[in-house]
Formats: C-alpha cells, sequence, structure tokens
C-alpha cells in the first residue's frame, strides 16, 4: 500500500495509553482516506446518542494518500467527529503543512479518545507518544502555542494543529487550528478537542513516503503546476475580484439576510483584490503552486493586525454586519483566530444578534449596554471578545449558536437564526441561489465550504435560478465529488482544475491502486450514504432535518423587480428530486438496495430501523 | 578549464518572492533520494509569513565546513565548487555543521553523515529544485550575475519612481 504509512494511532487521553492498529487495504479501498477515513472510523467507534462533549466521542484526525507527497494541493489533513452544533458528522479539512507531517510521522489516523486530567497536549514524535502538561498555555492563542510547544521541544520544524480559548471554552464556534491561521473551521470540533482536555497536537515526522509510481507521479504533478500557473488560477482569484459583480447579482446577503445589494462593497473591492493596499503577501501550502493565501496587515485605522484572509470572512463579517470598512473586518478576524473561533459562524451570530437588538427582541441592557446596531464597529468587537471570552450575558448565550441562542431568547428570535442542521450559513444569499440551497439543505454537516464562484457557476444563471426537476442530479454528483476531494483531501480550490479522469491518474500513479472512474464515483456515494446513516442513528438524518432557515423560507428578497424566495414547495420539489438521485426514500433515508450496491450492505439495518420508526411515526 | 571561483553558480532565493510552500524539499528528497521527505532535503526553507527563504550550499572559496572536518571527509569540486563527502571518511560528528555560517550542511537520518547541495550533479543545467519553484523564487546564477540582477532592479525601481512623479505632475 504505498502512500498510505498504513497505521492508525490510538490514544485514551484518561490512562494515557497508546496502541497502534493495522490499517486495512480493503478500508482504503472503500473510503480512501481523509474524511471517508475518518466517517468510517466515527461509526465504528462512536454509540448513538452520546453526546458531543462526552469523553468517549471520538475526535478522528485523518491524512489523506497525498499528504507527505509532492502532490499538488494534497498535502492536507481532515478532522472527523461528532458535531457538538449539528450533531451529527462534523467534519472538516485543511491543507497548510500539519497533514504532510502527520504522515510522515507514520499515521493514517489518530483517533483520539478519553479526557486528561488536565489542560494537555499530545506529542506524536514518530512512534514516540507523550501526553504532556499544557496548563502553562491555558488561554493562550494557537498561535503563541505553536511557538510556546517548538521552544519547549526544541525543533522549530514541529508542527502544531491546537485550539484557542474559545475551545477550551467549549464555545461551539470553536475551531482546530494549525499553522497559525489554517482553520478546521466549521462544526464546533475545537470544543470537542476543548472537552477532551487536549490543548494541542505536536507532531514532527522523519519518515518517508513513497508513491507506486515516482516517475508518472512526478510527471503528472509538473504538468498541473503549469495548468494552475497558466489559465485555472484564475478560478479561486475570480472570487475576490468578482465581489462587485457578485454584490450586484443581489448574491451576498447583507444584514443578517434583510437586504439586498450592499450599499459599501465599492470600498471593498478595491482594498481586497490582490496587490492592493492591505495584502502584504500572498503565501502557499506545502507544495502548493497556487500560494492563495493573503497575509492581510491591516494599516489603516486598526494597527496590529496580521493574518491570513479568505473571502468568507469578509462575507461574514463585513456584508452580515453590515460593516463596510476593511481594517474594522481584518481587526475582527484577527480577533476570532486569536480566540480560536470560525469567522464565518462568529459573522453570522453578531449579525443575528444585531437583527435582534434591532427589532427589540434583545435590550440594551442585555447587550450589557452596548449599542448593536448593524454596522457598528465597535459594537461586533465588544461582541467578539464577549463570546470568546463567554463573558456577559449575550456572550454566553450565543457562544452555544444560534439556534440554542434563539431557543434562550425566546419569542421570534428563531425567525432570525440563519443555519442548515444548526450551522450558521455563510455569507451567500440562498433565496437567490436557489439550487445552491437545494444543496445546502441535503448536505450531512450542515454545510459544505463554498468556495468557489465556479461552483456556483454550475448550478446555471444564478439570478434566475429556480429548483426544478433535474437539480438534485446535479446536487448528487456535486455532493459526491466532494466527498471524494476531501477523501483525497485535494484543496477545493483546485476542484475544477481536476477532472475524475485526472483524480483516477493521481490516486493510481500515488497509491499504484487502479480505479474507474466510476468507481471513484462510487466511493463518494458510499461517504455520503455513511453519513447519512450516521445522522440518522444520532436522529437527525430524516427529511425533516433537510431544511432551510426561516428567512429565506418566508421572507421575500427584493431583487431588481422580482421578489425572491425559497419556498417551501419549492424545497419539497428539490429534495424529492435529490432523493430519488440518491436512491433514497421519500424520507430522505437510504434504502437497502442502494446501500447493497454502494457496499454498504452490512449497514442495512440502519436504514430498515429508521424506515420502519417513521412508517410507525406516521400510523399515529 | 581554468578555475574561476566567479564562474561558480549557486541556487539562492528570493524571500519576497519566496512563498515557503516548501516545494524545493520535496522535490530535492524526490531527486537525490528517491522518496519525498524534506528532513532528507539539501535544501531547506524557513518560513516566518511574510519573509520566507530557501538555503542551500553557497559554495564559499577556502569553505570552513571543509577546513572544520577533523576526518578529511569533506573536499570541494574545483570546477563547481560543490562540497563532497566522503561517505566512508565521514563520522557524522556535525563539526562542519556548526562551522557553516548557513546552515547548509544536514545529518542524514539514515546514513548518518552529513551532506549538502551536490546542485542535482549539473553543471551547466539548472538544479532540479530551481526548475520547480513555481514563484520563481529560486536562481542558480553566479555571484556576479546576481548582483547585476540586484543592481538592474534598483535602477528600474528608481526609473518607476521618476515616471510616477511625472505623471503626477503632468496630472497637476
Amino acid at each position: 500500500m504505498k502512500a498510505y504509512a498504513g497505521k492508525i494511532l490510538h490514544v485514551d487521553l484518561t490512562s494515557g495509553k497508546s496502541r497502534v492498529e493495522n490499517l486495512a487495504e480493503q478500508t482504503v479501498k472503500l473510503y480512501l482516506g481523509g474524511m471517508g477515513l475518518g466517517i468510517n472510523l466515527l461509526m465504528d467507534h462512536s454509540k448513538p446518542g452520546r453526546d458531543a462533549f462526552d469523553s468517549e466521542n471520538p475526535l478522528i484526525y485523518c491524512t489523506g494518500p497525498l499528504s507527505g507527497t509532492l502532490g499538488l494541493a494534497g498535502n492536507g489533513y481532515s478532522v472527523v467527529s461528532k458535531s457538538p452544533v449539528t450533531g451529527g458528522v462534523g467534519e472538516g479539512q485543511v491543507q497548510g503543512f500539519f497533514g504532510s507531517e502527520l504522515k510522515r510521522a507514520g499515521y493514517d489516523a489518530v483517533i483520539i479518545k478519553g479526557k486528561a486530567a488536565n489542560l494537555s497536549y499530545l506529542w506524536i514524535d514518530d512512534d514516540n507518544i507523550q501526553i504532556c502538561d499544557a496548563q502553562h498555555l491555558k488561554g493562550s492563542s494557537v498561535q503563541n502555542v505553536e511557538q510556546k510547544i517548538r521552544n519547549e521541544l526544541g525543533d522549530f520544524y514541529i508542527q502544531v494543529s491546537g485550539i484557542g480559548l474559545s475551545g477550551e471554552n467549549l464555545c461551539r464556534f470553536a475551531t482546530i487550528i494549525s499553522d497559525k491561521y489554517h482553520t478546521i473551521s466549521r462544526a464546533g470540533l475545537g470544543a470537542v478537542m476543548g472537552s477532551k482536555n487536549l490543548k494541542a497536537i505536536a507532531v514532527r515526522g522523519t519518515q518517508n513516503v513513497d508513491v507506486a509510481d515516482l516517475e508518472s507521479f512526478t510527471e503528472f504533478v509538473k504538468n498541473n503546476y503549469q495548468r494552475v500557473k497558466n489559465l485555472e488560477t484564475g478560478k479561486y482569484q475570480f472570487s475576490s475580484k468578482s465581489l462587485l459583480e457578485l454584490n450586484s447579482l443581489s448574491v451576498l446577503a447583507n444584514k443578517n439576510w434583510s437586504s439586498t445589494v450592499f450599499v459599501g462593497a465599492e470600498k471593498f473591492d478595491a482594498d481586497y483584490c490582490i496587490g492592493g493596499r492591505y495584502v502584504e503577501k500572498t503565501v502557499g501550502c506545502a507544495t502548493c503552486g497556487m500560494n492563495c493565501n493573503r497575509v492581510v496587515a491591516a494599516n489603516g485605522v486598526f494597527t496590529d493586525v496580521s493574518l491570513q484572509f479568505d473571502f468568507d470572512c469578509l462575507l461574514s463579517l463585513g456584508f452580515l454586519c453590515g460593516v463596510d470598512c476593511f481594517d474594522a473586518v481584518a481587526k475582527a478576524a484577527s480577533l476570532i483566530v486569536t480566540y480560536g473561533m470560525d469567522c464565518i459562524s462568529v459573522g453570522a451570530a453578531v449579525a443575528f444578534a444585531m437583527d435582534l437588538y434591532e427589532h427589540g427582541l434583545i435590550s440594551l441592557e442585555q447587550t450589557g449596554g452596548v449599542d448593536l446596531r448593524f454596522g457598528n464597529i465597535d459594537a461586533m468587537f465588544d461582541l467578539i471578545n464577549k463570546i470568546g471570552k463567554r463573558e456577559g450575558w449575550l456572550g454566553n448565550v450565543l457562544a452555544e449558536g444560534v439556534v440554542q441562542a434563539a431557543q434562550t431568547i425566546g419569542g421570534e428570535a428563531v425567525n432570525y437564526a440563519c443555519h442548515v442542521k444548526g450551522l450558521e450559513l455563510p455569507g451567500y444569499d440562498l433565496r437567490v441561489l436557489k439550487n445552491v440551497a437545494l444543496w445546502f439543505s441535503v448536505t450531512f454537516s450542515g454545510d459544505r465550504y463554498l468556495r468557489n464562484k465556479m461552483k456556483m457557476g454550475k448550478f446555471g444563471d444564478v439570478g434566475s435560478s429556480k429548483i426544478e426537476a433535474g437539480v438534485g442530479c446535479v446536487v448528487a454528483h456535486e455532493n459526491f465529488l466532494c466527498n471524494v476531494l476531501d477523501s483525497l483531501i485535494v484543496c477545493k480550490s483546485f476542484s475544477g482544475v481536476y477532472t475524475w479522469k485526472d483524480l483516477v491518474d493521481y490516486y493510481l500513479f500515488a497509491t499504484g491502486i487502479k480505479f474507474t472512474e466510476e468507481e471513484l464515483r462510487q466511493v463518494g456515494e458510499r461517504v455520503e450514504n455513511l453519513a447519512r446513516l450516521f445522522n440518522i442513528l444520532e436522529g437527525k438524518g430524516t427529511r425533516v432535518y433537510d431544511d432551510l432557515p426561516y428567512k429565506i423560507k418566508n421572507v421575500h428578497l427584493q431583487v431588481g423587480d422580482q421578489k425572491m424566495v425559497v419556498s417551501d414547495e419549492e424545497l419539497q420539489v428539490g429534495l424529492d428530486d435529490y432523493y430519488v438521485a440518491c436512491g433514497w426514500t421519500a424520507d430522505g433515508i437510504p434504502t437497502s438496495a442502494r446501500l447493497k450496491q454502494v457496499g454498504l450492505g452490512a449497514l442495512s439495518y440502519i436504514s430498515e430501523a429508521a424506515i420502519a420508526a417513521v412508517r410507525a411515526q406516521g400510523e399515529d | 578549464m581554468t578555475e574561476r571561483h566567479q564562474d561558480r553558480k549557486i541556487v539562492v532565493s528570493d524571500p519576497e518572492r519566496c512563498s515557503g510552500c516548501g516545494l524545493c524539499e520535496y522535490v530535492c528528497s524526490m531527486v537525490n533520494e528517491k522518496t519525498f521527505n524534506p528532513h532528507k532535503s539539501r535544501i531547506r526553507v524557513i518560513r516566518r509569513g511574510l519573509v520566507n527563504m530557501a538555503v542551500s550550499c553557497r559554495k564559499c572559496k577556502d569553505p570552513v565546513c571543509v577546513a572544520s572536518c577533523p576526518k578529511n571527509a569533506l573536499s570541494q569540486e574545483k570546477h563547481t565548487g560543490i562540497i563532497c563527502v566522503d561517505e566512508h571518511a565521514c563520522t557524522g560528528c556535525g563539526w562542519c555543521i556548526g562551522a557553516c555560517s548557513f546552515g547548509a550542511l544536514n545529518l542524514h537520518p539514515d546514513k548518518k553523515i552529513v551532506y549538502t547541495c551536490n546542485s542535482c550533479d549539473v553543471f551547466n543545467g539548472v538544479p532540479q529544485c530551481v526548475q520547480w519553484c513555481t514563484e520563481n523564487a529560486l536562481q542558480y546564477i553566479t555571484a556576479e550575475n546576481l548582483a547585476q540582477k540586484i543592481r538592474q532592479k534598483i535602477v528600474s525601481q528608481l526609473l518607476e519612481t521618476r515616471e510616477v512623479a511625472k505623471t503626477e505632475n503632468c496630472n497637476k
């Protein structure tokens, strides 16, 4: 099994013991690695109904088959666990340098269970596993933790993946961060790590990573470097350059999904463009020629800001909160990263609170005397600090996520919470991107990282799209492709660069395992079904959970002379279509026949039980 | 061919261009070790975010690494300036590592002897790390040419400043 390390590391933080298990070739052929392997291991190692913060809920780190190789855009890792936000599968992939180091240490997966007595960090030095005290790191940002651990262990090439203060506080926006700014952002996995009293994982790996066919592999990668350097790179850059274009199409939501075109958008576009005065440099992840990480230094109003910046931060912290000052957005993002939180979710939560405040659902007293109007920069900073530290009534309430917060606040608050399966939406207006709305509603993890405009382009003309028959098939296909990319851990920025044929070749040259395009697509389908089954076991996987937030379904958005909304009927049409495309029942449960087809026949008892349960409910 | 120090080409990296991706490390291990392992690379990247740099052998005149070796295991090739390591003589004591001002020598994790940039054993060709670098941050260049390029760059910048000033005056 070339390119794989062939080993899974089990760590029990309660007892401090660890053991190594071999990774079966059969498992690899079914799930590739990364997210697919992670979800498979999660299924094997969890018990339905167990709380995400239960010490026995496994936190699973996985590397992909391409991690540790020269592979373009493949040097990532994946974290999978039960999400404390959605209650279903929580997953995230990130590139950078940590994944390749973990592979070189000799592991395809690390399964962490138990709870350390005190705050600790896990030190993986090839086959030497130690659990070290981390009480002196309490409250530190991941950026500082990385430096401190490197100093402590005396090696500056050690890679660290850890959590900030918000993770320790079990804030549901908490992320896992490596390489200072690379986040496993969604699904609150940082809080799962915090619940285990685990501050960080430090890793040093010195072993070789070999591929099956070095010559072909190298040739393949070399060709793709050229492709990326020529035509295809525009796709990722496109998203930032076309900010104004997207805004004029009303694709970008603003002020908590309440109005259409954002007036201050012009202020962003000029500044955000590469080479603008804010972007000091673009840097890259391991062996990647794309170099899309913009190192931003806000050199206007707010000083002392330096971070790597993403398009989605701008949408959530800028557009959603009604803030039209790039300095402020950069400063806010920098604060959020220091606490170790997710910019998208925090932005949505702040916008949610602002919306409630403007509609009189929370009072000045409840905000702690802060005038929480849309666009109030100081109020945004204040609230971010409160959420990060879990300070004050509002900070504590919001740190539980918008769904829980809406319940606590009560009244009509629930109508202002924009989320799918409990996970806050990124800043796209789904009323305009209707087919994307369907896509969001059916994902098993709340939402998928919708980074590429190119992806939206696939769903037809964004301005006039509507959900109609046939779109389910496209969404299903996209989901399967995403699953394959996340299992190979190929960066999504490259999803347009690689065709299915490329992915087949890439995998063949790296591992020596031959798939056909159809077989590879089926891996994606298998992962989709497996994740669905996990959610069903957790009671979150049926049709009623494939829903959209109130605002998207009921509040009309004025776009030109059209009033846009994704009506419930429209969504149901889309869901029917999607379920048919997946071979699921009308309740969104995979049928035994389909499960057998994708090689999950052994798990058909789950779907049978679920189908029976739904039927019994219907008879009542 | 007469030995001329100024003909020696070295791999230099432009810290402003270098994105710190470490591609050169992987390529180096691929070419020289037939595997992927940055810990076995002859060129090493230092990542500091805004400033990144890849460091490898500078092929010094009268190199201290050679002089420092107590076993006479190191020697410098006359024409190329490449530091050669006698694998049988080297004991891996690491004295040369400490002597080098650039951190360009490393101890091989498996063989336990030192190794450094061999320019992929090409004299006139271009080493693989330079060929692969996607940011054009690496150059295989003589010291004289490097100095020329830097001077050219500075003068170009001055010219640009002049042009900008001129346009601004016109606009007024």
